[in-house]
């Protein structure tokens, strides 16, 4: 079976550096503009929303008793689990050397910071008095107490401080090379200066290509159990609990896979605007989008295994509150529509891409990563809230209501994330260009033997 | 190695280079340094270059940081400053688990990094052989040899005459002046 190619064309080493080290200083388009615009009004509402938050306190958000976890857990599990993606394409393929991630993967790694960026400042937030965050570092302090570190509290934010530390180095290496280019190559001499000292005096001498190797695949190593280790942490402050619905050994594998799923699925909803507007159909060609829509499939599976594996557990265990939880509460009590919304947009739309041509349609692409993102987020909402608000005694039930501060905040933290987005696209080469020349020099090697 | 005087022969493709850092190892050269856009391992082996000890300074790094996390928080919790929840154990081995692993990993990261600044003389903005015209195709698609004088076998017109000989384009001398 005949494969797309992952490279259109034999393009040279100068034209590859000419058109994407060229998204960096060609004027952007209006669609570009179009988009800061919008990401700066979200950017806008976000600072607003936790301005509130802040000075007000946090009893601006919807949070009540039962349900003192809302949005700001939602949208930490959420955020946090879109990144994932990003290092499963730059680490795990990397070690399997999957010649497909060469051109998509700092674009991937870019999502990854800017979205653990997002997920940072939900718990901090959460914390209600946010100025006392540090309190979870151990350090010799004056009022002689240290941190408790069998609670998920000081779990989480060293598993997010070090996530967001390795991302970083490990997208700044990468793109070391690329800033050095940028500096031989950027028109006017502010920018070649600015370029030159991140590029660190890059000279790409054989000599620090030999360590500059060895560190990257260490880091990518290095990213490869933090996937895994991150989000079943995440998935620990739930799972350490008695909450119905919540305490259950099947959610750290269950929440890595809805990670990956979530966070391949934001790949593509940013990718396909990315790659029509600075036209880079060559290098991001269809089989890119083929391979992420196959794995839009398999996580699904994943997903929906997990799924009827909790009904099954659920009803095998004969517990009547967790039985309560999953028969009554989720599919038919406060917010059951968003528990069919999760069921529909993870299990049904995913089954789109079995056919090749859902897969390599730009349109349907779009829409069903739109649609996986909103599924996901939905069964955020469906495992914090639902467990919550319909917990042991009916006496405390209560429903949540999310007030205009959430939402601010939510949305807020989406137009940041886009800013932040853009912005990377606007200064950087986000196609890593000394890789995708080393993948050309590959294929012609592969050609000529 | 940094290369301060000697000279520079541009390639046209990385075959050619190849070639002809194997060509003067056997005459007997010794300090040479490779300059490509991307990574190549045969470029190394020509050149030769062994591989990075970097691991070995990673290791120890991880270790001796989720060791000293957990530690950590044995001596804060289990000794210092006990705190009864639950009836759990003060020394709670699986509940320490997690954050000796991230800080495995954080110090292993942050070593190797460390380690390639280090060996690779990042932050040193400048070297000589920026100076050189036309160096800047380094990173866009030509291939750079370079022989620093101080190699045994250094003689600025044969050594001149060999690369030319084995392809380069052209040959520039670094660090002005005479080497």
């Amino acid at each position: 079976m005949a494969t797309d190619p992952v490279l259109l064309g034999r393009p040279t080493d100068a034209e590859l550096s000419d058109q994407l080290l060229s998204t960096a200083y060609r004027p952007m388009s209006r669609a570009w503009w179009f988009l800061f615009w919008i990401a700066m009004i979200g950017t806008i509402s976000l600072v607003v929303g936790v301005t509130a938050t802040v000075t007000t306190g946090i009893g601006l958000w919807g949070n009540n008793i039962p349900v003192a976890w809302g949005f700001g857990i939602i949208n930490f599990v959420w955020w946090i689990g879109i990144g994932h993606a990003g290092t499963f394409i730059s680490a795990i393929l990397l070690l399997l050397e999957q010649k497909w991630r060469t051109s998509i993967n700092r674009f991937a790694e870019g999502m990854t910071l800017f979205a653990v960026v997002q997920a940072g400042l939900f718990p901090i937030l959460h914390l209600g008095r946010p100025w006392f965050a540090y309190w979870v570092i151990p350090y010799p302090s004056t009022m002689q107490v240290w941190p408790q570190f069998k609670s998920a509290l000081p779990w989480d934010a060293a598993a997010i401080a070090t996530y967001f530390t390795v991302s970083l180095l490990f997208w700044y290496t990468g793109l070391v090379p690329d800033l050095a280019a940028m500096r031989d190559r950027a028109p006017g001499r502010v920018r070649r200066i600015i370029y030159g000292v991140f590029a660190l005096g890059w000279s790409g001498s054989a000599h620090s290509y030999r360590h500059y190797r060895v560190v990257y695949g260490l880091l990518a190593g290095l990213s490869t159990p933090l996937v895994v280790s991150v989000h079943s942490i995440v998935s620990s402050d739930f799972a350490i609990t008695m909450v119905p619905g919540w305490h259950s050994t099947i959610f750290p594998p269950f929440f890595v896979a809805g990670a990956i799923f979530s966070g391949f699925a934001m790949v593509l909803t940013l990718m396909i605007p990315a790659r029509s507007i600075f036209g880079l159909e060559n290098v991001i060609t269809l089989r890119h989008l083929d391979n992420i829509a196959k794995m839009l499939l398999v996580t699904s599976w994943i997903l929906t295994y997990s799924y009827a594996l909790e009904f099954f557990v659920t009803w095998y265990s004969g517990d009547e509150y967790d039985i309560h939880q999953f028969f009554e509460a989720r599919p038919f009590g406060p917010w059951a529509w968003l528990f069919w919304t999760m069921l529909v947009c993870n299990v049904l739309v995913p089954q789109l891409f079995w056919f090749e041509r859902a897969r390599k349609s730009l349109t349907v692409l779009f829409f069903a990563s739109f649609l996986v993102n909103l599924g996901m987020w939905a069964e955020r909402f469906v495992i914090i809230v639902m467990g919550l608000q319909r917990d042991y005694l009916p006496s405390a039930w209560h429903v949540f209501i999310p007030t205009g501060v959430d939402w601010a905040i939510f949305l807020g933290t989406m137009g940041f994330f886009l800013l932040l987005f853009l912005l990377f696209l606007r200064f950087v080469p986000f196609v890593p260009v000394a890789e995708v020349k080393e993948l050309a020099h590959e294929l012609k090697h592969e050609e000529g033997h | 190695m940094r290369l301060g005087k000697g000279l520079l022969a541009e390639f046209e493709t990385v075959d050619q280079l190849v070639r002809a850092a194997v060509e003067l190892r056997k005459l007997g050269y010794r300090r040479l340094d490779a300059f490509t856009p991307y990574p190549v391992a045969a470029v190394e082996r020509a050149i030769g270059l062994g591989r990075s000890h970097i691991p070995w300074i990673v290791f120890p790094c991880a270790m001796a940081g989720a060791a000293g996390a957990y530690l950590l928080q044995w001596w804060t919790n289990a000794v210092d400053y006990r705190l009864e929840v639950g009836g759990r154990p003060a020394h709670a081995p699986p509940a320490f688990v997690p954050i000796t692993f991230e800080m495995g990993v954080l110090f292993a990261a942050l070593s190797a990094v460390l380690a390639l600044a280090v060996f690779s003389r990042l932050t040193t903005l400048w070297q000589p052989i920026f100076d050189v015209p036309g160096f800047e195709r380094a990173s866009v698609d030509r291939f750079f040899l370079a022989i620093d004088h101080a190699d045994p076998a250094f003689d600025l017109e044969l050594t001149a005459q060999r690369l030319h000989l084995l392809g380069a384009v052209r040959v520039e001398l670094v660090g002005g002046g005479e080497p």
